[in-house]
């Protein structure tokens, strides 16, 4: 056993001396693959992270949402509806939402108007999302000019701001009283944007839903598990930008492979006679040539997904923002928890270094097969 | 120092590096637990039902809350906004109800 | 002590470009001697010592090495015998470019899992006798041509072979180190190797040292002058 783990470390040693000779374009080759795999070390830890959150904190979102539907166009609801919805067995409590979008011309950016029972929030005061103060650049105290739908100028001052810690959820929002969000969006009173409703048991959720469908066929209904299912199917593989990414990786994989399984330079070859000549086996020939794939495979992998992961949680993938932000004006500082799927990062981490490896043996497997008088000519 | 000794110890800092990253996850999921529980907390009082992530358009800001009409209304010729929707497919409460939506 | 029965090479067999490299030659070795192949370029000197080398096999024929029959031996074996009782000079040195004169040294016993630190000792003892331990640490292309072929001979000298085969070792020489080189090689038969040279150098051939002269021509024995 010794023997065997001196032998390894002999070897070891002469890949190690064997690869410093093109130091250049080994460290080359190491830093690309590792860029690859950080890349895709990247996207994994991202959108592993956000599914999860997702996953925990949409599970306090309502139970079912009722939309009022008007030649294909959401429409508002009336909150008698809500009456009518509460009568249904299994229904225990029905709530009416305001909200809506509005576009602020001096910025550019779209913020989500909310009514809100929020303490803090009154006739002319507002709360503000993390996302809309630095948008703004408004503070505690500040005020904000709105326009109304008839076009007069309603200043709102801003109370306070969203704790940035529920960014996630809250960057975009703008808390308001119902009396100044039916004055800037002329929402009659009666009605509502949409309702939701709570379903005592929740294995009854979608029953409830027909129930309310047959009772109202001019509303949709939403239900939480459908909710759920959204962010689960949210960034998955067969999104346009993602297969983009993937095949990119998947060329700059197959060209790194290639370079090495597209046969062996005479130098190599020669220097693999030589070997055979001053008394190294096949086995060892090849045993050469696996540390040589795995040094440079394991090397672009650590640093691939250490990197990887110090971006999307330290610096909240500050590298995807250009992809994630797009044309929008506002951006939230995504501060995900991190999660690792182990089933995920072993397929990577496999992916990465078996592949290399055999496309490294192959060619050689007939090199070293060849007698060894080959260096005598 | 022999360049195989080298190596492994390259490789056992590197493996313990990773070690680090999985107790720095785990203990990052405890630690963030307040955060969540202020998200959840927002969530449950309001009524919300998406993450801000997009908020270019409705359809992008709000994924599950939007039929298929949706799009159509923020702007008739344009059914798609860059990036986010190459990255996000529609959601499949849409998609079950159509069939195929590619 | 090796016998060769009727040994024959031939390349490409069956092929029309089949050639007969080596057409039937029997001889054989004592140990402890120094032997000569001496031939013109193409008469097969290198042939037939990558086969008594164990480097290649014959088409056909027997190689008999100390009573033991090697030609049918699996590769595994082969290369087990070959490292252990053969070392290899080469005409062109074949020293690994880019690696130290030590490293160079110590790989042909890489594979056999020995200790590190006694390794690195036998290769710094022979590099010390053969006085080039001060450049263990260059890499092998900055050598001169007497120094890389000093680490040659070490290099075939890391196993302790019984027998040592030199091709054409004065060719790219000067007439001092070729002098210096066949001064090495009497220390070695000295020491009780057995010492096979192929050149057609006189400042190999002609020496007392060399006790008997094979010669070479399109593959075989011309007479076998002494």
């Amino acid at each position: 056993m010794e023997k065997w783990i001196e032998r390894q470390k002999h070897i070891i040693d002469f890949t190690v001396s064997s690869l410093l000779r093109r130091r250049g374009k080994n460290a080359a080759l190491i830093t690309v693959y590792a860029f690859v795999i950080f890349m895709l070390a990247s996207v994994v830890f991202f959108v592993q992270a956000i599914k999860r959150e997702a996953s925990i904190i949409l599970q306090d979102s309502p139970d079912l949402i009722i939309q009022r539907m008007s030649a294909g166009r959401h429409e508002l609801i009336p909150v008698s509806y809500g009456d009518r919805i509460r009568s249904i067995r299994g229904i225990s409590a029905v709530k009416s939402r305001l909200w809506g979008y509005y576009y602020d011309s001096v910025t550019g950016a779209n913020y989500t108007l909310m009514v809100s029972q929020d303490p803090r929030v009154s006739a002319g005061r507002i709360v503000i999302g993390a996302g809309v103060a630095r948008a703004r650049i408004a503070f505690a105290g500040d005020t904000i000019e709105f326009r109304a739908y008839d076009g007069a100028i309603i200043d709102l001052e801003v109370k306070d701001t969203i704790n940035s810690q529920s960014e996630l959820v809250s960057s975009d929002l703008i808390l308001v009283s119902g009396s100044d969000f039916r004055r800037l969006f002329r929402v009659p009173a009666g009605y509502a944007t949409d309702l939701t409703a709570k379903v005592r048991n929740p294995k009854e959720q979608p029953m409830v839903a027909l129930k309310v469908a047959t009772l109202l066929p001019d509303t949709r209904q939403i239900l939480k598990e459908e909710i759920l299912r959204t962010y689960d199917a949210a960034f998955n593989w067969r999104g346009g930008m993602i297969i983009v990414i993937l095949s990119g990786m998947l060329m700059a994989f197959i060209i790194l492979a290639w370079d090495k399984a597209s046969g062996l330079s005479s130098e190599e070859r020669r220097e693999i006679g030589i070997l055979k000549a001053i008394g190294w086996e096949t086995s060892d020939v090849l045993l050469l040539k696996f540390w040589e794939g795995m040094i440079l495979s394991l090397s672009s992998l650590f640093s691939g997904i250490l990197l990887a992961y110090a971006h999307v949680f330290f610096t909240s993938s500050f590298l995807f923002e250009p992809a994630l932000k797009g044309w929008a004006v506002l951006y939230p500082r995504f501060k995900v928890a991190p999660f690792i799927d182990p089933f995920q990062l072993a397929t990577l981490c496999f992916l990465a270094v078996v592949p290399y490896i055999v496309a490294t043996i192959i060619p050689v497997w007939r090199t070293a097969t060849v007698d060894p008088d080959s260096v005598m000519r | 120092m022999r360049k195989s000794s080298l190596f492994l110890l390259y490789l056992l800092v590197n493996a313990l590096l990773f070690v680090l990253m999985f107790v720095h996850a785990s203990h990052q999921q405890t630690a963030s637990m307040p955060s969540l529980k202020e998200k959840a907390f927002l969530i449950e009082r309001l009524g919300l039902t998406d993450l801000c992530i997009f908020t270019e358009a409705s359809y992008t800001r709000h994924l599950s809350q939007a039929d298929l009409h949706t799009p159509f209304q923020d702007a008739p010729m344009s059914l798609e906004h860059f990036p986010s929707g190459s990255l996000v497919s529609p959601s499949p409460i849409i998609r079950k109800i159509d069939g195929k939506v590619d | 002590m090796i016998e060769l029965v009727n040994i024959r090479k031939s390349f490409n067999t069956g092929k029309p470009n089949e050639f007969v490299a080596i057409h039937g030659v029997s001889l054989s070795i004592d140990s402890e001697k120094a032997t000569v192949f001496r031939g013109p370029s193409g008469s097969g000197k290198t042939t037939l010592l990558s086969m008594i080398g164990c480097l290649a096999r014959p088409t056909s024929g027997r190689i008999r090495l100390n009573g033991q029959e090697i030609t049918s031996l699996p590769e595994r074996f082969l290369t087990e015998i070959r490292q252990k009782t053969f070392g290899f000079m080469f005409q062109q040195f074949n020293l690994i470019k880019g690696v130290t004169a030590l490293e160079n040294v110590m790989l042909p016993a890489y594979p056999s899992g020995e200790k590190h630190s006694s390794l690195k000792r036998r290769a710094m003892d022979l590099l010390d006798t053969f006085k080039i331990s001060q450049k263990a640490l260059s890499n092998v292309e900055w050598l001169s041509g007497g120094e890389a072929q000093r680490v040659a001979i070490c290099r075939a000298l890391i196993n302790n072979p019984s027998v040592i085969i030199a091709d054409e070792p004065t060719a790219n020489l000067d007439t001092k180190l070729s002098r210096e080189f066949m001064e090495i090689m009497g220390r070695l038969k000295g020491e009780g190797k057995m010492i096979l040279i192929a050149s057609h150098d006189p400042l190999v051939y002609e020496l007392s040292l060399i006790d008997r002269i094979i010669d070479l021509r399109d593959g075989r024995i011309d007479g076998s002058g002494s």
